[in-house]
């Protein structure tokens, strides 16, 4: 999986981080459309995406930006942060961009950003 | 209707300084010469705006008074043997060295939004040295622009167009007619994919395209500017480029390298690297060895990918390689308006440009130990004030744990994922918009943010609350002037 930036998530990333805008923006898996065929999915079906961390229902929309199968990009954002490891292997940076994911289709809903936090980090009240 | 010319854009490093802002009654009503980025933040700044004090009251947020935050805040501050104080890239350098003082005055960890994203650029810069130059000179002077595992189309819009492929230097002409071709090109390519997937099936389609989708190497004639761009995707840039470089992902420092070598002479003993065939490479490094003037932008897709720092070094090595034959510059392609700056202020105020531990009574620096994700991780600091930044959206999941577990303060102009875990929210105005200071572009080329419209009634800028909480933490330490 790699991480990264999209026009639509920067244009949201600021000021509107609480909006459906931005909930669009970075809930948006985009994938090799032969992997897609592979995992019997359509435009704007959901995926969960697994990591030894944990889980997050996105959705998937095939790209041809996408060369090589096995890639997926999915924008930086509270969703795919849920799942990415801590360990910064004495850098400060922890690895977000090129590390192993699974990949399955799912009927389970992309979570709203509050449920996302309660779910990932408890609910403060 | 009033025209403020030459207002510098506070989205990305680009710091684009030609912004035309109409203004009438306190309200922006257009933004000209912007990039999408910069227009959507001028002209949407004020929705989903935060404009009242927030504490947490038995597990609520609730409205309260703004004396009441920042005693809260300083409450915090002052109360906590290692607190954190992060982010600081979203705002003036003069609001960052206030945060300075606040945490040699704590006691605590200061750092920025660089250790998420060029920190690894800032270890390798500090041990091999950096080859750099301002944008001015590239927009004037360089042939060869290479972007490396960076995306301007979508993270710098106007990047290309201000300072390189597009820009119409004094000594270099804009290429845009032959980018105009290219897309014109490819618009016609998709068309003739989608005619192809309606009347064949889609088997025969995929193959039309990939056929047709077969990287070439078309390049200008040598008198003109060429732009080649190296990822693992085929991003919009790789779409302007003259040539596109797929890499495997987390195999650069495999392709840098071989470029070194090729360009000392030397054979590679494969046929491919990372998926490059090495014909490919041996192309790109006479492009490299022939240019004028080169300049190599990198971008996250080093410094977040497998060898981190190491890959930064090695594509640092390869222009200091470079410029035994020719001029070969290198500069990361910065994010944030301000991180520059961030790293510039904490650099004069304590010898670090970021992760500087306070907690000796002496500034320490050691990213990995020192680093926000990694005092966070390991559950270090008992208190976190978070300032022009959100965390909880991008840092990973343990680490936002131990984040929001802690008492956490927020200053913020809008909500944000962290302020909605925070116990003490402070909304500040829109540096750059609704206040001035100053900013550095990735240059390192120091800017005027102008204050366009006023803020909201009684919010103040980020410079003046950390003012108001230094004041506060030094009177519950005896130390108030």
């Amino acid at each position: 999986m790699i991480t990264g930036r999209s026009i639509e998530q920067g244009c949201t990333k600021e000021h509107a981080k609480i909006t459906d805008k931005y909930m669009a923006s970075v809930t948006l898996c985009e994938m090799h459309p032969e992997d897609m065929k592979r995992l019997n999915l359509k435009d704007g079906d959901n995926i969960k995406i697994m990591t030894d961390v944990g889980s997050v229902v996105v959705k998937v929309r095939r790209s041809r930006r996408i060369r090589d199968q096995g890639i997926i990009f999915i924008p930086f954002g509270p969703w795919v942060n849920a799942i990415l490891p801590s360990e910064t292997g004495g850098t400060g940076m922890p690895p977000l961009k090129g590390f192993r994911v699974r990949v399955e289709p799912t009927s389970e809903p992309v979570l709203s950003l509050k449920d996302l936090i309660v779910k990932s980090y408890g609910d403060k009240g | 209707m009033q025209t403020i010319y030459g207002v510098v854009c506070p989205f990305c490093g680009c710091c684009c300084d030609d912004i035309e802002i109409i203004v009438e009654d306190n309200q922006i009503y257009d933004v000209r010469n912007a990039c999408s980025l910069g227009a959507s933040k001028f002209m949407e700044y004020h929705r989903n705006r935060n404009t009242r004090p927030l504490i947490r009251r038995d597990g609520k947020l609730v409205e309260t008074s703004l004396d009441e935050a920042i005693e809260r805040a300083a409450d915090i501050l002052a109360g906590a043997s290692y607190p954190l104080l992060y982010g600081w890239s979203n705002t003036s350098c003069e609001a960052v060295r206030v945060g300075l003082e606040i945490a040699e005055e704590v006691g605590g960890i200061i750092d920025n939004t660089t250790t998420v994203c060029h920190g690894p650029s800032i270890l390798a810069i500090q041990e091999v040295g950096l080859p750099a130059c301002t944008l001015g000179q590239i927009r004037h002077r360089a042939d060869l622009i290479i972007y490396w595992g960076s995306n301007p189309w979508s993270a710098h819009p106007r990047h290309i167009e201000r300072y390189t492929a597009l820009a119409e230097g004094r000594f270099q002409r804009a290429a845009w007619k032959r980018y105009l071709s290219k897309l014109i090109l490819e618009t016609a390519r998709k068309k003739r994919y989608r005619a192809a997937s309606l009347a064949f099936k889609s088997e025969v389609a995929e193959r039309l395209l990939k056929e047709e989708e077969e990287e070439r190497w078309f390049l200008p004639p040598p008198e003109e500017r060429k732009l080649v761009v190296v990822d693992v995707r085929k991003t919009r840039s790789a779409d302007l480029a003259d040539i596109f470089i797929k890499v495997r992902p987390n195999e650069d420092y495999e392709v840098l390298q071989a470029l070194r070598a090729l360009i000392r002479d030397e054979d590679l003993d494969v046929d491919e690297v990372a998926g490059v065939p090495v014909e490919d490479l041996e192309k790109l490094a006479d492009l490299m060895v022939n240019a004028r003037f080169g300049i190599l932008f990198f971008g996250l897709g080093l410094t977040m990918s497998e060898g981190r720092s190491r890959n930064i070094e090695a594509a640092i090595k390869l222009t200091r390689d470079l410029n035994k034959y020719t001029k070969f510059l290198i500069m990361p392609m910065r994010g944030h308006f301000n991180v520059t700056g961030a790293n510039v202020v904490f650099t004069w105020q304590t010898g670090y440009p970021y992760a500087v531990d306070f907690s000796h009574g002496y500034p320490r620096y050691n990213p990995g130990e020192t680093s926000a994700v990694d005092v966070l991780y390991r559950g270090d600091v008992d208190a976190t004030l978070v300032i022009a930044s959100d965390p909880v959206s991008s840092f990973p999941r343990k680490a936002v744990e131990n984040l929001v577990r802690r008492p956490l303060i927020v200053i913020d102009p809008c909500l944000s994922s962290t302020a909605l875990m925070a116990d003490v929210v402070i909304p500040s105005a829109f540096v750059g918009i609704e206040a001035e200071g100053t900013t550095y572009r990735m240059d390192h080329v120091p800017l005027p943010l102008k204050k366009v419209v006023e803020p909201p009634p009684g919010v103040l800028p980020d410079e003046e609350i950390l003012r108001r909480i230094l004041h506060r933490v030094r009177e519950r330490k005896g130390k108030a002037s």
